[in-house]
């Protein structure tokens, strides 16, 4: 890991107009960066801009104040640093999973024997080397968020933007994802920002994590997660102070505070 | 369902089919008879069976047939190219469809048939105020098909391919076009069957040729076998364009998970 600055948030602002006509201020002031190679988690109550923060991150909206960069080039719409990846898989049900993983680069315009080395050598790292020639809906839940992050990393982008991406898989996969993940982001070193609701998640996967408020979401705290093995989440379940993290950051999310409770149920 | 399960219910399905369609050809022979209806109401099978050999010689059944069918053909696949460039067009251009929304619904909801007489008034006893019918009805299902799947794409596929730096057409060749081919084929299966119902009325109105005169030339003559004759043509021109779509949809969607045979 460098000091070398790969994300750059800086007093960024998102204002939304309703269908009422009501102004609607999503995230106020946030400021943080990301340094080349490190894994930083956000978190944060539901409609909080957690999103949002990383659709202006990937160039899809431009904040209304302040400005994202990304190796030290301003956001001005999508770039080729970035790429995302959802809760959901955004899988093409008409490509074959090999054809799905070669969807950016091939929009990006690479020759296709480079695209397909590219998502052939991804996938069997994957361990999906066999399904290179099937579609989407002969692939489990676990399986396609794999193919996904395949995707992602095909366009070969040095910041990776991640939504949810394990809330929409059973509990087990979504541990066997978590190290599938933590250890593709160590062996190509790369940069990511994880948004997750998951604590766990983000304290096992993590350099750091991000604490936002509720709407209008702000950074409120800034957790350093010194704890070995950031490419080993199985293995850091089993640390004792994994709980201690946990704990502090259920308390700087008001996690059972009635308040939050009923606020929580209404969401 | 697993294979063996499947392949009895296709063994016990078809086995009901036949059943069924001796049943039904022997009421059709017998049931007038026992029920004394006479058979200029409801001629029995085998009196159909002979108009149909009488009409191959004498009233040139299959030229009728082929004129009709090929009416069908053109209205179909000019009518689909026409509804489903327009549906791509309104669905990628909103203002346009805001424009145009008052007239399309205008004409949506216009009886398409009763433009028959304008257009063989307009092109005299010709194919083309068919194919033009043919054309005018075939097109709405697919339009509107078409447009509203282009509307309903995932927005956040969309984004994907912007977030790739995808460009317009990018994004239209690569993601909208493909999703739009399961309505697209689900429109040209009702537009298949919307065809053959504009050429026949077309026929109906004026003219000598198709089908549809043959179903009032026999009406004239009170000649009952012979419009029997005449809608079972129909029927097979139409079950013929059915399954030429079924067939090309099921090559061109081959990558949805199998629905129970074909999904007819």
């Amino acid at each position: 890991m460098s000091d070398v600055v790969r994300l750059e948030f800086r007093n960024v602002s998102m204002r939304f107009v309703e269908a009422t006509g009501q102004s609607l201020t999503a995230v106020a002031g946030v400021s943080f960066s990301v340094r080349d190679g490190e894994v930083v988690s956000l978190i944060g109550p539901s409609g909080c801009g957690k999103s949002t923060l990383l659709n202006i991150g990937s160039g899809l909206y431009a904040p209304s104040e302040g400005e994202a960069y990304v190796d030290g080039e301003r956001v001005e719409g999508p770039n080729a640093h970035v790429a995302f990846m959802l809760q959901k898989d955004l899988l093409l049900p008409w490509r074959t999973i090999v054809e799905n993983v070669m969807l950016g680069v091939e929009i990006q315009g690479l020759p296709i024997t480079e695209r397909k080395r590219r998502a052939q050598a991804l996938l069997e790292n994957l361990g999906l080397a066999e399904f290179l020639d099937r579609y989407p809906h002969q692939l489990s839940g676990g399986m396609r968020q794999r193919v996904a992050l395949a995707r992602t990393l095909a366009v070969d982008p040095t910041v990776l933007l991640l939504d949810e991406p394990f809330s929409a898989v059973d509990a087990q996969t979504r541990i066997v994802l978590q190290r599938e993940l933590a250890q593709t982001l160590k062996r190509a070193a790369k940069t990511a920002l994880l948004i997750t609701h998951d604590l766990l998640e983000a304290v096992t996967l993590s350099d750091r994590v991000l604490v936002m408020s509720r709407r209008p979401g702000r950074i409120i705290d800034e957790i350093q997660v010194d704890l070995p093995g950031r490419d080993d989440p199985i293995a850091r379940r089993h640390e004792a102070r994994v709980n201690d993290y946990v704990s502090r950051l259920m308390d700087r999310l008001d996690i059972g505070h009635d308040s939050l409770n009923t606020a929580g149920a209404s969401a | 369902m697993n294979s063996a399960a499947k392949n009895s219910l296709i063994r016990k399905g078809s086995a009901a089919s036949v059943v069924l369609l001796i049943v039904f050809l022997a009421a059709w022979q017998w049931g007038p008879g026992l029920l004394g209806i006479p058979s200029f109401i409801v001629p029995p099978l085998s009196m159909v069976y002979d108009e149909f050999f009488r009409m191959l010689h004498v009233n040139h059944l299959m030229t009728h047939t082929a004129i009709t069918a090929a009416e069908v053909l053109a209205g179909f696949v000019i009518g689909s190219l026409l509804g489903a460039f327009i549906g791509y067009v309104l669905g990628m251009s909103p203002t346009a469809e805001f424009a145009l929304s008052p007239y399309i619904l205008a004409l949506q909801i216009a009886p398409k048939v009763a433009f028959a007489p304008l257009f063989i008034m307009w092109m005299g006893f010709t194919v083309y105020p068919k194919i033009l019918v043919a054309i005018l009805i075939v097109f709405f299902p697919i339009m509107v098909n078409v447009l509203s799947a282009i509307r309903t794409v995932d927005p956040d596929l969309i984004n994907l391919a912007r977030a790739f730096k995808a460009t317009r057409a990018q994004i239209f060749w690569k993601i909208e076009f493909p999703a739009s081919m399961p309505p697209l084929f689900a429109g040209l299966r009702i537009g298949s069957t919307l065809a053959v119902v504009g050429v026949v009325v077309g026929e109906l109105v004026g003219g000598n040729m198709g089908l549809g005169y043959l179903l009032s030339f026999g009406e004239g003559q009170a000649n009952t076998p012979m419009v029997f004759v005449t809608i079972l043509m129909l029927t097979l021109v139409g079950a013929v364009a059915y399954l030429a779509v079924i067939v090309i949809e099921q090559r061109v969607l081959h990558y949805l998970p199998t629905r129970a045979f074909g999904g007819v």
